[in-house]
């Protein structure tokens, strides 16, 4: 790791590449009912991350046998497209997308009443337009916006952050260069109402210590994003109204 | 795309939810262990004489059989100077009704991802040390896992299994100018052994290595991976469902406190540690 040229990460006064202090979040648009067709979708901005998230469903489960007779099956697809990346990225699913959509369809059926669609399919479709960092938390955080704006039964929002080690400090949100030359790197998503953890992951090495304090760290970043969720769902309701 | 695994949430597993809880209350489990007693552990290596190392590693009757396969090749353009190596995993259908024949299945490829995640961040392996010639020629380690017999909990056997593989591993030594130095052999040169615990979630009370019983009744479950001075290396949540953010403390110092017995017999058959 140290034979590349390894870029300072944080300079003298604290400040980051992009100039945010440690326990800054990058800009943050999110929006719902972006896209036509779908049942419920999502868009979410973090910094130069951006990621659509499109939900279809409920519907008839297919292949048949698949379906569950208590209850709904969710299907996840995390998705890149090949030019989200530094490096062209090669089609179809890596093993990387195949363990994220894993991780991100087990989060989200934590909060979805799966159980009120007996024998039907829930798709959820991710897609990275671009990645600069934290994109399987935008994909869950505009995942469970899109499950939200399709109707569909949920116990609570899910919103996500990463969180890391960077230059041996604890910052929050790590864009592309700070995961790639940094120490650690924790993605966390967290259902704000119940104060759970749906998904967490570390790839690096932190402390016990460490640990604790990214994890509090992604709790405050989460309670913004969080906030951003509520609004954009408000904000299409309160247009919808404005139209009647 | 991923999909809900076809696993029963009926009245059964609710039933058997409810009494893993019950008995947790009292400190017991469904197999009569404590909530904080690991299975039995048996490591053998050097089972696959073909095989450049090899370990088969028991945790109770999960049994997970790792080999590992050196080539030579080129090292990647941005690490010149150093060696490579790739975790597969497979989950043979002779270990379980619920695993399939063909490629790897999402599970397969989480279980490879976690212990190449444990091994790459825990500083397993002195990379810089299997580098050849710079830029030209590395040792690449293949090292592939195979579930043999699945009884729940196959994480952390596995990354056992592999560290056991990588410690016993021998390599056809080079020179510099990499000529092949007939007869003479080097170990793996091994920095660290990172070693994982799986810990099960029920409500607020918690248990380490979920027989399959357990597995499929458990409210979640999480994998910790630690390196040798305690750091977490590695976490992966490996199932739906909640782990109430207060736990996630006790969570690492039970992952920790497992972690160091299982190192103490890792040491004892192995040698390192």
């Amino acid at each position: 790791m140290e034979q590349t040229a390894r870029p300072k990460l944080i300079d003298e006064n604290g400040r980051r590449l992009d100039g945010r202090g440690p326990t800054d979040l990058r800009p943050l648009r999110i929006e719902v009912s972006v896209l036509e067709k779908s049942d419920g979708s999502a868009y979410v901005e973090l910094g130069k991350t951006k990621v659509f998230a499109a939900v279809y469903g409920p519907k008839e489960a297919h292949p048949k046998h698949l379906s569950l007779p208590d209850r709904a099956i969710l299907n996840c697809r995390y998705h890149m497209t090949s030019f989200s990346t530094d490096e062209r990225k090669t089609l179809g699913m890596t093993r990387r997308e195949v363990e994220l959509s894993k991780v991100i369809r087990e989060a989200l059926e934590s909060v979805v009443f799966l159980e009120e669609f007996p024998r039907s399919a829930i798709d959820v479709f991710i897609e990275v337009v671009q990645a600069d960092g934290g994109t399987r938390t935008a994909g869950l955080t505009a995942a469970s916006l899109a499950l939200a704006d399709a109707g569909i039964p949920m116990r609570e929002l899910i919103a996500a952050v990463a969180v890391g080690k960077v230059d041996g400090r604890i910052v929050l949100d790590l864009s592309d260069v700070e995961d790639k030359y940094g120490e650690a790197d924790m993605p966390v998503g967290i259902a704000p109402r119940s104060n759970t953890i749906v998904l967490l992951q570390l790839n690096g090495k932190m402390t016990k210590d460490e640990f604790r304090q990214g994890l509090m760290l992604a709790q405050m970043g989460i309670q913004k994003i969080y906030q951003a969720q509520c609004e954009a769902l408000r904000k299409k309701y309160e247009s919808s109204m404005r139209e009647a | 795309m991923s999909f809900i695994p076809l696993k029963e949430r009926s009245f059964a597993v609710r039933i058997m939810n409810d009494k893993i809880y019950k008995l947790l209350q009292q400190g017991k489990r469904i197999d009569e262990r404590s909530p904080y007693e690991f299975r039995k552990i048996t490591i053998q290596t050097n089972v696959v004489e073909k095989a450049n190392g090899s370990a088969l590693v028991s945790m109770g009757s999960t049994r997970i059989l790792t080999g590992i396969k050196v080539e030579l090749g080129t090292p990647y353009s941005d690490r010149p100077n150093e060696g490579v190596f790739s975790v597969n995993a497979e989950l043979l259908p002779l270990a379980s009704k619920s695993f399939e024949p063909g490629p790897p299945d999402e599970r397969g490829i989480e279980l490879a991802r976690v212990v190449d995640r444990c091994v790459r961040e825990g500083k397993a392996i002195d990379l810089e040390k299997l580098c050849i010639v710079p830029g030209k020629m590395v040792y690449i380690l293949y090292i592939d896992i195979y579930v043999l017999d699945y009884d729940g909990n196959y994480f952390d056997p596995s990354v056992m299994s592999a560290m056991a593989a990588l410690a016993t591993c021998t390599l056809p030594r080079y020179s510099a100018a990499g000529e092949r130095l007939e007869g003479e052999y080097m170990r793996v040169p091994i920095r660290d052994v990172p070693l994982s615990a799986t810990i099960g979630i029920i409500k607020d009370k918690v248990l380490v290595d979920p027989c399959s019983a357990e597995e499929g009744s458990l409210d979640t479950s999480i994998v910790i991976g630690m390196d040798s001075a305690s750091n977490v290396v590695a976490i992966h949540k490996n199932s739906p469902g909640h782990i109430p953010l207060h736990l996630m403390e006790s969570i690492i110092d039970i992952a920790e406190e497992q972690i160091g017995k299982m190192r103490a017999l890792f040491r004892e058959v192995v040698g390192v540690g």
